[in-house]
Parts: structure tokens; sequence; C-alpha cells
């Protein structure tokens, strides 16, 4: 028996050796480098658009550049005229609601609160021309703005305060003949600027972006993934994949982490079972607003102060400003740790007309929790205002902020609350007593870009740990480190400290009997 | 008295292994709870989880061995003698009564410890090890389509994980002292060290029968 192991070790143990010299194990590329080797080649454009003699004209009006492009892409109006860049409306499933239309055109948010009366300054970021009131015509495909999204000189720009129309002195036929796929200026001209100045919004959405190195943003950065916004957000017949719910309702079209990276994308099996509930956000953006100021908080009513009959600015040291007559009070913040919520997918809005049940009003809820299906936690950006309502009928205000004259009953020109919600009232045709205060309102805003290098995402203790818990508000689910029960805790250590004193008062008492029975034998 | 050969090398090597590893997935575990920090939560996770995968191979072959040699014998229960056993501890012990309950090679363990031991291997191990296992597979039932838990939270799995800790750290407590409680001082610690023990021989048995 003994020589037939000794003979099989003699000659397995030579063969392991030669194996273990000899036989480098095969290379597997990780996933994470297999998706980078797959985005090494870069799209290009299959035709040039200069060599079109279609294109190869004057055009008097940017109408006449939408018609020419139709007359080669025909129906792609059609395709266009569909989308929510178009309609600023989605009709939508919304939970306890039915199907809603909700969008742009008639939410209220709680920056400039509504578009409702102001569209002529607002519509700039509409892809049309000519959007300045609830009257607009979107069926005439010829006002469809093209250029907006798929100018590729980087010449075209809109006017200020004209409704989506591009400003008069530009060389349409230059930018007609450079279209071609968005690039992150066509899309950042609006996605960046929202709410009225850089990354004013989103707070990782941003001019910085265009710059930006791997710290501040991994897929964006040139020294990272150099990804233009349409690498992630396809579109299928002009439908743009991604949702932003501060509008959006269902849970649908959305554009996920896992659909390049996979749902297990990490080496350590421990840190894929996160996933399960944790989404990839919550750990790979620890910070938003990596470089410039977003705002936080924003006080309407302060605005309205005047100094010598007019109105003034206040700037702070980046340029942000802090005051405006028009605006009331704002706070800006940069490099902020994100609050995290429960999220499954979908949200409810609160709609024009809706009476307040809760203040701080939530102008958009995700209504998840641990035990919802597919619910996640995710990091959120929450703005937080003071805006105006009325306190008679119980609902939010739509006041008409903008206006290019005096006298129309814009708050901005005119500075008058009453008669800017008047105004703006009867805009929606919803009632108004004639009464108005100001009231708390929140709104929830995912993050999704700004992703860190892996180096500096959540570590373990981060969130798992008895004090200062990233997930402090998450309390519906135990986390260990983070979590116990005190009375199991006590009983225990009152447990463990019987269990020593009784060990010390018999091993005292031991010890003393000992001695007692050495004195006794030392008298003897 | 009469040397005798009382653990066998395997039941050293058990006993000393799995007494390291239950010390040692006490203090991770203790970290992990958030009592203190040593290792750092993540690194303590990591060594908590090798040690409990250890602690079961251990468990395995240390249950096919208690199978295979009859030693499983050793753990069943009786209540002959137990009122004695405690009354020494209370108070033949402090006046250097003799033991009550003779230690042989056959029967090493006195009705307590048999008690205690056996309560250790079918209730607080196999609490502990199925609360772990759990801990560790637990799923949010996300699909619908897969096996299904229906646990809903953690909370019960990790509460049942804390309550068994804490027995644990009081039986290490409790058995640290009561190793001392042999013939002399350090006859007990000895012999699990190099497995023999001064035991008492047969003769004197007779002799202590007679005297009754």
């Amino acid at each position: 028996m003994k020589k037939t192991i000794g003979l099989i070790l003699i000659f397995l143990l030579p063969a392991l050796i030669v194996y273990l010299l000899f036989f480098e194990p095969e290379y597997k590329p990780t996933k994470l480098e297999l998706l980078k080797q797959s985005l090494q080649q870069k799209k290009k454009s299959a035709v040039d658009h200069s060599k079109f003699a279609e294109l190869n004209k004057k055009f008097e009006h940017p109408q006449d550049v939408t018609k020419t492009c139709i007359s080669c892409h025909n129906k792609r109006d059609i395709e266009v005229m569909a989308t929510s860049h178009w309609r600023w409306l989605v009709d939508e499933y919304m939970e306890g609601r039915g199907i809603i239309s909700l969008g742009k055109r008639n939410t209220i948010n709680n920056h400039c609160i509504s578009i409702s009366g102001s569209e002529g300054s607002c519509n700039r970021c509409h892809i049309g021309y000519g959007y300045n009131s609830k009257n607009f015509d979107f069926t005439k495909s010829e006002n469809i703005d093209c250029l907006s999204c798929h100018d590729n000189s980087g010449l075209y720009e809109k006017e200020k305060e004209s409704a989506g129309y591009p400003k008069s002195n530009l060389d349409f036929t230059k930018i007609a003949q450079s279209v071609g796929r968005p690039k992150m200026d066509n899309c950042g001209y609006c996605h960046f600027n929202g709410g009225g100045g850089n990354n004013s919004k989103h707070g990782d959405l941003e001019e910085a972006l265009y710059t930006a190195n791997r710290n501040v943003d991994v897929h964006l950065a040139r020294d990272g993934g150099s990804f233009d916004c349409v690498d992630c957000h396809t579109a299928e017949n002009h439908n743009i994949k991604g949702r932003l719910y501060t509008v959006a309702s269902m849970n649908r079209n959305r554009l996920l982490c896992e659909d390049c990276h996979t749902a297990t994308p990490h080496n350590e099996g421990i840190i894929n079972e996160h996933t399960t509930k944790v989404a990839c956000q919550t750990c790979h953006i620890p910070i938003y607003a990596k470089v410039n100021q977003t705002k936080t908080f924003w006080d309407w009513s302060k605005a309205g102060k005047l100094q010598n009959g007019k109105p003034y600015v206040v700037h702070n040291e980046q340029g942000n400003d802090i005051y405006l007559s028009e605006k009331g009070e704002i706070r800006w913040e940069s490099n902020l740790i994100p609050e995290y919520v429960w999220f499954k997918g979908t949200a409810t809005h609160y709609l024009f007309g809706d009476s307040i049940k809760q203040v701080p009003v939530k102008l958009n809820e995700f209504n998840a929790n641990y035990y919802a299906m597919n619910s996640k936690i995710y990091p959120v950006k929450v703005m937080r205002t003071i805006q105006p309502y009325d306190p008679v009928y119980i609902r939010l205000v739509s006041p008409k902020l903008w206006d290019k004259e005096e006298g129309k009953g814009a708050f901005w020109k005119d500075f008058d609350w009453a008669k800017a919600i008047d105004t703006g009232m009867k805009y929606i045709n919803l009632e108004w007593s004639g009464k108005y205060g100001f009231v708390e309102t929140e709104m929830y805003w995912l993050l999704n870009h700004m992703v860190s290098p892996k180096e500096q995402s959540l570590k373990c203790v981060d969130c798992h740990t008895r004090n200062n818990s990233r997930l402090k508000a998450i309390n519906d689910v135990y986390l260990p480190g983070r979590d116990r029960s005190l009375w199991i805790d006590n009983t225990g250590i009152a447990l463990i400290l019987l269990v020593v004193f009784g060990v010390v008062v018999h091993g005292g008492t031991r010890i003393i009997y000992q001695r007692k029975k050495k004195n006794h034998e030392g008298d003897k | 008295m009469k040397k005798v050969y009382i653990y066998r090398g395997f039941e050293r090597f058990w006993h000393w292994t799995q007494a390291f590893l239950v010390f040692f997935l006490g203090f991770t575990g203790f970290e992990v709870h958030g009592s203190f920090s040593f290792f750092g939560f993540e690194q303590a996770v990591k060594l908590h989880i090798i040690a409990a995968y250890s602690l079961i191979v251990l468990i395995v072959f240390a249950i096919f061995w208690h199978f295979a040699t009859g030693e499983w014998k050793q753990y069943i229960p009786t209540l002959e003698n137990i009122n004695k056993q405690i009354r020494y501890y209370i108070t033949g012990i402090f006046q250097n009564a003799p033991h009550p309950v003779r230690k042989t090679a056959l029967s090493k363990l006195n009705p307590l410890q048999r008690l205690v031991y056996l309560g250790l291997k079918i209730v607080l191990f196999p609490l502990m090890i199925t609360t772990g296992i759990l801990y560790l597979f637990y799923r949010f039932p996300q699909d619908e389509t897969g096996i299904k838990i229906t646990i809903n939270n953690l909370s019960t799995i990790a509460y049942w994980h804390t309550i068994g800790a804490f027995l644990l750290v009081a039986f290490v407590i409790a058995h640290l002292y009561l190793i001392t409680t042999g013939q002399t001082l350090t006859s007990n610690l000895k012999a699990m060290i190099t497995g023999y023990e001064e035991l008492e021989e047969e003769k004197e048995e007779v002799n202590n029968e007679n005297t009754k």
C-alpha cells in the first residue's frame, strides 16, 4: 500500500512541478477590457454633406434648411415630431393617476417653476422655431430645428428670447453642410445649461465635461472613454434612450449602466451581490458637482427687492448669482455628497391643480422602498426651493415670469407677484384665490453622470458603519455594521458580565479557601 | 495515579483548530457587527467568511471522526450524578473534595460537560452555521423564477447570529475558567496539549465504592 502511494508521489510530484513551471494559465480579458476594445472603433459618417448640391446654396430662413433636410430624409420629420424633444410631452401611465401627458409643456418644477407664459424665453431650448406660446402648431414640420442637434461645425447658436430661432447672422450653408451625428456640444448646449446657467439643474451635467479628465467623468473624459453623449444615449427613429425622472413616470426606454457593464461586472462575488439592491451609481458616483457649482436651494420669496428702483444682482466668488431681484436668493454648492433614495424605475409627479398634502411639497416622488420589486438605492441631488402657492386653494401656482415688455404681468419686468400669478394662472386656466404665500418644495434628480474612476468609488465602510453611514436615510433594511438590536446587544453584554462575575467570585473563593488551608497546614 | 492517553491526535488537532477559529470568528464577527474596528470592515468580512468555511470543513471531518471512532457516545446525556457534579462546583471544589465523577478514556466528560457540549453540537453550532449560511446566501426574492426563500429582511438572520455569538463568548469565558478545575490547575490544559492525563486507577474506584 505504502509502496503504491510512494510510486504515485514519485511520478505525480515532478509532473506537477513541470506543469507549474511551463504552463501559464490562459489569459482571459476582463469584461471591462472587452468593453474597452469594443469602444475603440469610433463611428464615422458614411456621407459628406458638403458634396450635396441641395445644400450648396444660400438659405434665407432656418426653415429653408429644414425643408431641404426633409426633401432627402423624408418622413424623418414625422419621427422627430413624435419625440419628447419636440412635443415637450410624453404620454405615460402614472401610478394612481392613469395615463397622463406630462412634459416641460405643462409640468411644474422648483427652478423657474413653469414655462407657461414665458415660452418665448424658455423655449430657446426647444428643437423648433417659434414656440412662443401655448398655441404653437406642433404639426408644422418646417419648424423643426434639425441643426441644433446635427450641426457639427460648432457655429450654430440659438438667439436669446426668440422662441428657438437661431441668431440671424449665421452662415446656414456652412452649418448645413457640416451636419452629422450629434456631438457633446449639441446636447450640452441645452442639457448643461438648463435652469438658466451652467450646471444649474443637474449637478452632474455641465460644461466642464467638454474638457474633463478621468477624475471628473471616466466616460466623457478625453483621457478616459472619450465618449460622445450619443455613444450611450443611442436613438431609434429619433427617440433617444434614457429618461429623466423629474418628468418621466414609467420604467421604459431607460439607459442603464448594466446595458454595457452587465449586472455582475466585479471580480468579487460579494460586490456583485450588492447589485440586487444597490444601483451602480450609488458607489461609483461618490461625489457630484465636482468642478462647477450647482443650485441646491432657491428662495423665491426674497425676489423683488430693488436698489434705487432698479433690479440688481449679487455674485459669489465663482461668478454665480446668489441674489437676483428677478429670482430671489439662490445657494450654489460644489463637491456635493449625494442623498440616497429607493427607486424602482417609476415616479409620480405633482400636477397643476393638485392640493398640497405634505410640506415640503414633493414635486416628484419615487414611491419605492426596500420591499418593492426591482427597487434599488440610487444617489440623488435634492433641489429645495421656497416658491409661491395659493394658501386658500392650497396648491402651487404658476406665475408669468418673462415677457419682452413691461406691463404684461411678467414678474421679471414688473416685480409684482399678485399680477404675475394672476396672469400666469389665467394662462393655464386654473382658478386662483387672489392670495399668495410661499411654501417649501423638493425635487429629486437622479445622478447618472460624473462616474468616478474605480479607485474613488465608495468603500464598504462608507455605508457599513455605526455612525455617519452614507445610507443613514435608508432605514427599512438591516445593514451589517450599521444596524443592531440594542436589546440583543445589551442582553448579550449583560450575560458576558454575569459569566465574568461568576468566574471572579468562584475563582476568588477557591483562592481564599486555598490560602486558608495553607495557613492551616502552616499552623500545624 | 496512572498516565492515560485520553485525547488522540485528531481530537487535539480538531479542538485547537476549532478553538482558534471560534476565537477568530468572534473577533472578526464583532468587528462586522460594528462593535470595534481593527482589520477594517471589508477585511473583517473577508476573513470572517474564510474562517467560517474553514470551520465548516473542520466540523465535517470532526463529525466523520466522531462516528468512525464511536466517540460520539461520549456526548450521550445522562442525569446520573448531575446533582453531585453541581454540588461539587458549588461547595466541594473549595474544600478540595475529589471529583464526583471519575474521568476515564471511555468516559471523559462529566454529566454537566456532556450536556453543555451536546448543546453546543446540536443547538449553538447548527444555529451559527445555519444563520451564517443564510447570511451569506440570502437573497431578496427578486426573481420570480428562481428558488425563492421568502425571507424578506436580513434582520431576523442577523439577530439570531448575534444571539448565538454572545452565547459562544459566554461559553468560551466559562470554558477557559473551568479548565483550571481539573486534578491540578493545569492538568486539563496539559491533557489537551499532550493527550496524556494522570487519572485515578481502577482500583481506587473500587475503594470509593466500598466507602459508600
